[in-house]
């Protein structure tokens, strides 16, 4: 093996609504060795499992299906590998899905799909309880039994060693359920280039190529703040791709021809994207480092990576659990000049006194000015009397749902009974929306690795 | 010494983990990475945010990007789908911090004017 080859990396989606456009134009852009695909957030789990639980051939991405349908047959003729978490909760019905799409596309005996699963410990929640762990919540400490009867999904963060297993049995598409997102960006490299579990550096470079990857166009002039009028062509923006070499060290750029920019600003954002201990940041396979990274803007939309530093895996793989945590909805109305503000205030006190008189419980009532201070609350301080118009936003929450039904039912009144100047209210009733909380958790690695499966399918 | 608001000094970009919002400022330019990490201290930035931070700041160094992370405990409304905030992500939580003022030299404050906004007569 060369020590000057280098291999590319795409990455096509950000998250699970992203621009389905993109993937198709970076299998079409050429010169790519793998495409990741990031489909999981926070909330996407609990939201999949729903789904699940009405059809339970659900619960995956399956606009990652329909997508797959449209570039199989480019990505076989041109060996571009996709690795991608559009598993969600049901990794079995999307790789099932996707076979049929492989062979519908006609790449029918040319392609394997590789299938990751067992990160799900939704049925084996009691069973774990039982026997010990207590997948207490990381930043409260609670057991997990406070809440055990309104868990609604409990996924695992799995790591690179099962994707590499599939890539080893020749995966053409690798389709896992809640794979880490920079997984999806180090396990092929890890794979490439044959890197050991405790070269920690390599792999905490490779972890942080998959940050820069994971939120697609945010690194390359998406949601850049810096001289944003000035980034060209951002209907047709780029998506990142990463060219790594053995060392670990790493280029970003994008697309000739495709628009956005990647400059050393535009990646150091998206590097402090969601970051926490930035000398800690844990990954199932490394701990990597990210004050020991360096960049060097080498111009033409290529910023090089490298000097990354990484420490040994801990014992532990994080847990995402989602649980129903009651009701709460949202209602907005509009309201003009003059005094527009003064009439919005207004009518949210209105609105409030008619809950309380109505005997209605919340635990929670929030009032927000939409154009005035919804975005930067306190800071924004007092709107002036001339504001040609604000959007009055209340929202409610409840564990009690006819308090939160029958909300829904006051916000189109005010527009009769309360003050004037007052519109926008077309959309009808807000909608009540259950509450997935959100309860983050540790558990020992050997209890969920035991249980990792990987297959190979034919199409 | 002149006040100045931090956007004509440096940028950033802000998300979420929990209940908790992320802010990582970065300097426009290196040498001013100094002059942010003397003037950004934790107090600062919870008294500048004030009653929308209901727990802790801490403040992390990234000298080699020239930039500091921050995290803002208990600032989301609960966080995720609890949260009945607009911002409900913390996306902007970013541009929140920009606003704040802080003294520099008087000649960084007119080398680094109109930094960090859309120049004047420009359109989309």
């Amino acid at each position: 093996m060369s020590e000057s080859r280098v291999v590319r990396i795409a990455s096509g989606q950000g998250f699970w609504g992203d621009d389905i456009e993109a993937p198709v134009r970076q299998v079409e852009g050429g010169g790519i060795d793998y495409l990741m695909l990031d489909y999981l957030a926070e909330v996407t789990m609990s939201i999949m499992q729903k789904q699940r639980a009405r059809n339970a051939d659900a619960g995956y991405a399956r606009d990652f299906v329909e997508l797959m349908e449209r570039i199989f047959p480019r990505c076989i003729e041109d060996g571009v590998r996709v690795v991608t978490n559009s598993g969600g909760v049901n990794p079995e019905g999307c790789a099932a899905a996707l076979v049929e799409a492989g062979q519908r596309a006609g790449v029918g005996g040319r392609a394997r799909v590789g299938l990751v699963h067992g990160d799900d410990l939704m049925a084996r929640l009691d069973e774990l309880l039982e026997a010990g762990h207590e997948l207490a919540n990381m930043e409260t400490g609670a057991p997990l039994a406070e809440i055990r009867d309104q868990v609604q999904s409990a996924n695992a963060y799995i790591g690179a060693a099962p994707i590499v297993e599939a890539l080893k049995l020749g995966a053409d598409v690798v389709v896992t359920g809640r794979s880490t997102d920079t997984a999806l960006t180090y396990a092929p490299l890890i794979h490439e280039f044959g890197w050991s579990p405790d070269d920690h550096d390599r792999v905490a470079a490779g972890v942080v190529a998959g940050h820069i990857n994971e939120c697609g166009a945010q690194c390359t002039g998406g949601n850049c703040l810096i001289d944003w009028w000035e980034i060209p062509e951002m209907a047709v923006v780029g998506f990142p791709i990463v060219e790594v070499s053995q060392d670990g060290s790493f280029v970003v750029t994008k697309h000739d021809e495709s628009g956005g920019r990647v400059t050393r600003a535009s990646v150091a954002e998206q590097i402090v994207y969601e970051m926490g201990d930035p000398t800690d940041y844990i990954t199932p396979d490394v701990v990597a480092d990210f004050t020991s990274i360096h960049l060097d803007d080498l111009g033409n939309d290529r910023v090089r990576v490298h000097g990354v530093k990484g420490g040994p895996r801990t014992d532990f793989l994080k847990v995402s659990i989602a649980y129903s945590s009651g009701w709460k909805a949202t209602g907005t109305l509009t309201y003009s000049w003059p005094d527009a503000a003064a009439k919005a205030k207004s009518a949210d006190r209105i609105l409030r006194e008619r809950l309380d008189r109505l005997g209605l419980h919340f635990d929670e009532i929030r009032t927000e000015l939409v154009g005035w201070d919804s975005t930067h609350g306190l800071l924004a301080g007092e709107p002036p009397a001339d504001l040609p118009e604000v959007q009055l936003r209340v929202g409610v929450r409840s564990s009690d749902r006819a308090s939160v039904e029958r909300f829904t039912r006051e916000i189109a009144p005010l527009v009769l009974t309360g003050p004037p100047s007052v519109t926008g209210f077309a959309g009808g009733r807000p909608r009540v929306q259950e509450i997935m909380a959100y309860w983050p958790a540790l558990i020992r690695r050997e209890a969920v690795e035991s249980e990792l499966r990987v297959e190979v399918r034919d199409v | 010494m002149t006040k100045v608001q931090l956007v004509q000094l440096a940028h950033a970009r802000s998300g979420d983990k929990g209940d908790t919002a992320n802010v990582g400022v970065i300097a426009y330019d290196m040498e001013h990475y100094q002059l942010l990490r003397e003037h950004l201290t934790p107090e600062a930035v919870k008294s500048h945010f004030g009653e929308m931070v209901k727990g802790d700041v801490e403040r992390f160094e990234l000298p080699n990007l020239g930039a500091l992370n921050f995290l803002l405990h208990g600032a989301l409304g609960g966080g995720g789908t609890m949260s009945l905030m607009n911002d409900a992500q913390g996306k902007v939580f970013s541009t929140g911090l920009l606003r704040m003022e802080i003294d520099v030299p008087d000649e960084i404050a007119i080398t680094t004017a109109g930094r960090g906004r859309v120049p004047e007569g420009w359109s989309p």
